[in-house]
């Protein structure tokens, strides 16, 4: 099944139907003609016509999700969500014209019609032609939107250059968002965001101001020389879940010098080597 | 008690005003589509403004626990530039049925021009085929006879008196609103248009049917406040607690609720998909009583209840 399917799906099992019939005829209608008006028009209609509710997902959903488009996760999509992906997704034959009105979308969008247009971008054809709305989208002050491309999104991590992939990790940390439903957040770390979040890890200090657990999971495994400095530091004055991360970040350094470091704690080297510390269970406490 | 300001630009207003107004018991406000100060000159800058209207100011109002809805419309000084107008109301229709815009406005007569009656009367015939509710902007110079004239075009276009609130009222225009069975709005704001000490003896003498108040506060000096501010001042001058409800709060509710897009739930028991695309969990939302003596904490706004 493709995602447009999977929605009409996961839509028609949970809707009343005057509310599914009004979204299958509003599809429908979207398809067949080429005013772009009918779009505008039906979007907008969505949260009265078939509500907020979250989309009830089984396991099995989730996995056919994953099989009709890798690493796209639905959990936490709402129903009007869904469907104004949907009214999108119909325009799929013509991607030119889904990239246009797409864009029209978003100039005049609301907060929760953002959230829903940000959500679909892993499901839109041509992928790199959204480049520029996503870098774009992520200027928002709005952290609702912002989240919507951040986390649990693969398109960053498929799409994005290093340059504005570094800047989503480093705006996820100053807007307080978590790092961990970021999607190839482990795969797309590099030597330049390690450098950059040590930087803004410095600056925290500088302030008095407390440094996210989180961080330090991009810099370990670019972490060398000075890096190690940082890194003891933590380990050293942190709270119970930096001196973890810290931990873990060590195990991850590809430096000679990393290992010592962490062997001075003995508890925590045995915990990260023993496998019961993961970066899961830092964030969990965090 | 509870609040609403059923008219207030807050696009205008600083996020100090947002923490005084959650402080003194505001829980929704409707933000009208309005000029900027200053002319437009192009049809984008106009839609940027009202996409602000659905997007960042609803945001912004969140994070303090407020309810942010919104009118949509053409206003009546920027009518008078025609080549704007047009495009203006080609994309109106974009914006009218979103979430949470529960009139269309504020429209009417500002110098009372052919062009803003033309794109009046327009936007009423819309408003009609989308089954809208209207918020009427009544005109400041000649107010009586603007007033008058545009409840007459409201009947001409075809709208149900009840589905339109005209706003702006004063002792002069009061008694044929009413009568005509229009809402009556009325605009709190100190020097140059309602004073709060003539509101109450307006209450007095017409009683609470279809009186709203509001503040309309936007970039000159007025008082976000006005509400609140004018709902004690009633209650301390006899007018009864009913009556100062449906003033200062049920009617806004029952006039600009007629569409669906605002009710009382929203506040009182909010949806989670809202909490987690807006409010962030915000603790003022989950149906709290403010304390009413947080009104007089409020420095330097609140050592005078009256203004004139």
């Amino acid at each position: 099944m493709t995602p447009r399917e999977l929605l009409v799906r996961w839509l028609s099992r949970q809707l009343p139907a005057d509310a599914t019939a009004w979204l299958m005829k509003s599809a429908a209608q979207v398809e067949s003609t080429g005013k772009d008006a009918s779009v505008y028009l039906a979007v907008s209609l969505v949260t009265r016509k078939v509500g907020k509710a979250d989309l009830a997902l089984s396991e099995p959903d989730l996995r056919e999700a994953e099989g009709a488009r890798a690493n796209w996760d639905p959990r936490g999509w709402s129903a009007d969500q869904a469907a104004r992906v949907l009214l999108v997704l119909v325009l799929q034959q013509d991607p030119s014209r889904l990239a246009r009105v797409l864009e029209q979308l978003c100039n005049s969008a609301d907060v929760s019609e953002l959230v829903a247009f940000y959500r679909g971008l892993p499901l839109y054809p041509d992928q790199p032609r959204y480049l520029a709305r996503a870098t774009e989208g992520l200027r928002t002050n709005i952290k609702g939107a912002f989240e919507a491309i951040a986390l649990r999104n693969p398109y960053p991590s498929e799409q994005f250059p290093e340059a504005a992939w570094n800047q989503m990790v480093l705006k996820a940390l100053f807007v307080g968002s978590a790092l961990w439903p970021i999607v190839g957040l482990d795969r797309r770390a590099n030597a330049e965001l390690a450098r950059m979040l040590r930087d803004y890890a410095h600056e925290r200090w500088a302030a008095g101001r407390p440094v996210s657990p989180e961080l330090w999971r991009c810099v370990g495994p670019h972490a060398t020389g000075a890096a190690l400095k940082d890194l003891e530091r933590v380990l050293r004055e942190g709270t119970e879940p930096e001196r973890r991360a810290a931990a873990l970040a060590l195990r991850a350094s590809p430096d000679a010098g990393a290992r010592p470091l962490l062997e001075r704690d003995a508890a925590l080297a045995k915990a990260v080597a023993g496998g019961e510390l993961t970066w899961e269970r830092v964030c969990a406490t965090a | 008690m509870k609040f609403i300001d059923p008219h207030i630009h807050m696009s205008a207003r600083t996020t100090d005003d947002y923490e005084r107004m959650a402080a003194a018991g505001i829980v929704a406000l409707i933000e009208p589509a309005f000029w900027l100060g200053q002319p437009r000159t192009n049809a984008g800058s106009y839609m940027d403004y009202l996409s602000s209207l659905v997007g960042w100011e609803r945001f912004r109002a969140a994070q303090f626990g407020i309810r942010h809805y919104c009118a949509i419309g053409l206003n009546a000084k920027e009518a008078n530039n025609v080549a704007l107008a047009e495009e203006v109301m080609a994309l109106l229709p974009r914006y009218l049925l979103k979430e949470g815009v529960v009139a269309l406005g504020e429209i009417g007569f500002d110098d009372q021009t052919a062009a803003e009656e033309k794109y009046y009367r327009a936007q009423l015939d819309m408003a009609k085929e989308l089954d809208m509710v209207v918020m009427v902007h009544t005109p400041h110079r000649d107010k009586k006879s603007g007033t008058i004239r545009s409840m007459e075009i409201a009947v001409e276009q075809g709208l149900a008196p009840a589905r339109v609130i005209i706003d702006h009222n004063n002792e002069e225009t009061v008694q044929d609103v009413l009568e005509r069975g229009f809402w009556a709005a009325f605009t709190l704001y100190p020097h140059t248009k309602m004073g709060n000490e003539r509101m109450v003896e307006i209450a007095r003498r017409y009683g609470s049917e279809r009186i709203i108040i509001d503040s309309s506060s936007d970039w000159g000096v007025s008082d976000p406040l006005a509400v609140p501010k004018t709902a004690r001042l009633m209650l301390e001058r006899g007018i009864s607690a009913e009556d100062v409800e449906k003033i200062s709060y049920r009617n806004a509710l029952a006039a600009y609720g007629q569409t669906g897009q605002m009710a009382e739930k929203d506040w009182l028991d909010p949806a989670d998909i809202d909490q987690r695309t807006l409010f962030e969990g915000n603790s003022v939302l989950r149906g709290q009583q403010p304390r009413i003596d947080e009104l007089q904490q409020i420095p330097d706004r609140i050592k005078d209840l009256v203004f004139k």
